[in-house]
């Protein structure tokens, strides 16, 4: 299932996709973040299920943009710390 | 040597005339649907004020959103540049140019010549501007000249949830109902603002002296929740123009140069 | 004026219903699903998976109250008590604020569910506009959810960014989308950011544009933002269409028109399927429990 988490306003498109089939609920994404924008739960989405899976907080999830941008300079490529600690490579950013 | 600059913003046109350097007039009319008439209505206003004839205009440079109006402009610049000439000109030691306008926020680093070196914009979305200010104001039924120093009285921090200026003039309606004071909202809408301003400017890198410029950087409430949000003072310019010339200082100062007047 | 506007919003009549075919007496597994919107309140109670009774009210300005008040009025009259209810749901943007709830649910589940419930299972992409929100939710047969996305954050695309649209014209809400509805179709307004559509709007009056071209400007716009949307998750048919949002034709006909697609009639009022998804899951639950234990 790809969750993206994020919104689109006039400014741009900003999501985080994780695709929680690949997820393993491992935590290592949660740890890179030097913002705390994403934590481990129990997948919300799919209630009868019982595993645990990434997600982005109620907290950074309208404003991702601007929780992103240290991790995201603007005129040099992107090398996402959450992106390069996950293994089954589940999450994706938009922007 | 006369030389003007213009910078046609959304909101508010301003027009900078300089003669040999000095600042002659610095004007500002309101910005109105036909722009092109707030334009010649601006420079009128700063040709009074600063006691010259058009005829004596030896060039013109245009500059902000509206800028291709500006017919009789003998070039137009981008708003980055105007505002690096402007800025650097009033503190040579300023390495990070925050402006906050009407429409639009943006972030401007320079080197040691005030050259630019990176820039970063936040652009058609009122909550990273001043429209997100005005807006509150108008919800909190407060005059827009009164946000800063009511800011400036709050005694405790209330968080704002809502990332949208009209989610959040809604979530200023249940914050009057729950009886928060005005004064504790005000500030927790400038707080928000500089939030996502400073989150902006961090993405393009942040190196001291930074000066906040643009109409927004009037409003003490603001200038004071960007020094908590950075965690030090910034430069306000007061002279020779207050913040919301800056851009056009910087224009009239490129034109200047243009005319080889300094 | 602002009043009558005010009055005029509300206009949608709150309502009730409970199925004269059922008992809830003989049925084995009675579960609830509460819906506690921003604008709107359901309650649904379903016997055995199918629908017994429900209600559709204001959620006015206490959560709590909301919730309580749907479910006493959706139990009117027939004898059912909360107390024979084996599982309720909340669900919704108040969830958490259903007293009597077993558990709080996202609505995104709940959503696909109820939608497979009321469009049938061929349904494999729902479009939902409410209040506050828009989401784009992939689900398949079963109504479980394949992939989703939530838009929260922006006004654009949501029932109060078209409200405050509708102010500045002096136009009444209900009246939106049929007023939009015009021959000579014009240019989308450019700006998506609600504040700086309304001075685009005020632009266009000026240049003779009529209300009804400035509102077909509007919904163009919101139409071909929510497409976007939704071509992120990709389009799969057959596409249904729930929330406020089926109310406003001029919206929804451009997305169908833009998509080549047309969303089919549902068997239930579009602003239960929250509430049905809900209701489904708490007998979904109540069966998971028995085979463990």
């Amino acid at each position: 299932m790809k969750a993206n988490y994020g919104y689109k306003d006039g400014s741009g498109e900003f999501y985080i996709t994780i695709d929680t089939d690949l997820c393993d609920g491992c935590g290592k994404c949660v740890a890179a973040c030097p913002e705390k924008v994403l934590e481990v739960t129990e997948d919300e989405i799919d209630p009868l299920a019982d595993d645990l899976v990434a997600r982005v907080t109620d907290a950074h999830r309208k404003k991702i943009k601007y929780s992103c941008a240290p991790c995201k300079p603007t005129g040099q490529p992107s090398n996402l710390p959450c992106v390069n600690a996950c293994e089954p490579v589940a999450i994706a950013h938009s922007w | 040597m006369v030389a003007v600059g213009m910078d046609l913003g959304a909101k508010n046109t301003k027009v900078v005339i300089v003669n040999n350097g000095k600042v002659l007039a610095a004007s500002s009319v309101k910005s109105g649907f036909d722009q092109k008439a707030s334009a010649e209505e601006a420079l009128q206003k700063a040709l009074t004020e600063a006691g010259v004839a058009q005829s004596d205009i030896k060039h013109i440079i245009a500059t902000g959103a509206g800028m291709k109006v500006v017919s009789f402009a003998n070039a137009t610049i981008t708003d980055i540049s105007a505002n690096a000439r402007g800025a650097f000109n009033i503190f040579p030691s300023v390495r990070t140019i925050i402006d906050v306008g009407a429409e639009e926020g943006r972030s401007i680093r320079l080197d040691e010549k005030g050259k630019v070196v990176d820039f970063g914009i936040n652009e058609k979305c009122a909550a990273g501007a001043g429209a997100f200010t005005e807006a509150m104001a108008r919800a909190l039924e407060v005059d827009i000249q009164d946000m800063g120093k009511l800011s400036l009285q709050s005694t405790k921090a209330v968080p704002m949830n809502a990332q949208c200026t009209i989610f959040a003039e809604s979530e200023v309606v249940s914050l009057i109902h729950q009886k928060t004071t005005k004064e504790d909202i005000i500030r927790a809408v400038h707080d928000a603002i500089a939030d996502r301003i400073t989150s902006m400017a961090r993405r393009v890198g942040i190196e001291q002296d930074v000066t906040l410029v643009g109409g927004v950087a009037n409003n003490i409430g603001f200038v004071d929740s960007m020094k908590r949000n950075l965690g030090y003072e910034m430069l306000v310019p007061k002279e020779p123009v207050v913040p919301e010339f800056v851009s056009a200082y910087g224009a009239a100062l490129i034109a200047q140069d243009k005319i080889g007047g300094q | 004026m602002s009043d009558s506007k005010e009055t005029e919003y509300w206009r949608w009549t709150e309502s009730r219903w409970t199925n004269p075919d059922l008992d809830w007496k003989d049925g084995d597994i009675i579960s609830a699903g509460v819906d506690v919107g921003s604008v709107s309140t359901q309650s649904v109670i379903m016997v055995d998976g199918e629908l017994y009774c429900y209600s559709n009210r204001r959620t006015g300005s206490n959560s709590p109250d909301s919730a309580n008040n749907a479910m006493t009025w959706a139990l009117e009259g027939t004898g059912l008590k909360l107390e024979n209810i084996q599982y309720s749901v909340g669900t919704g943007y108040g969830r958490v604020n259903v007293p009597f709830a077993n558990r709080a649910l996202t609505e995104i589940a709940c959503h696909a569910r109820g939608a497979n419930f009321m469009y049938g299972p061929s349904i494999r992409t729902v479009l939902d506009m409410g209040g506050q929100d828009c989401k784009a939710i992939r689900c398949d047969h079963r109504g479980k959810v394949t992939a989703f996305l939530m838009n929260d954050k922006c006004a654009a695309g949501t029932g109060r960014g078209m409200e405050v649209f509708a102010d500045i014209l002096q136009v009444h809400i209900n009246d939106v989308g049929k007023m939009s509805i015009v021959e000579d179709e014009p240019e989308p307004v450019s700006s998506t950011c609600v504040v700086f559509a309304k001075s685009e709007a005020v632009g266009l009056l000026r240049k003779g544009y009529t209300k009804e071209r400035v509102l077909a400007a509007y919904c163009s716009a919101m139409a071909h933002r929510v497409v976007t949307l939704l071509e992120r998750l990709g389009v799969e048919n057959d596409f249904a269409i729930t929330g406020g949002i089926t109310k406003n034709i001029g919206v929804v006909s451009r997305i169908e028109k833009e998509l080549g697609v047309t969303a089919p009639e549902p068997k239930v009022d579009p602003q239960l399927a929250g509430a049905i998804g809900a209701a489904l899951f708490g007998k979904a639950l109540v069966e998971k429990a028995r085979k463990k234990g």
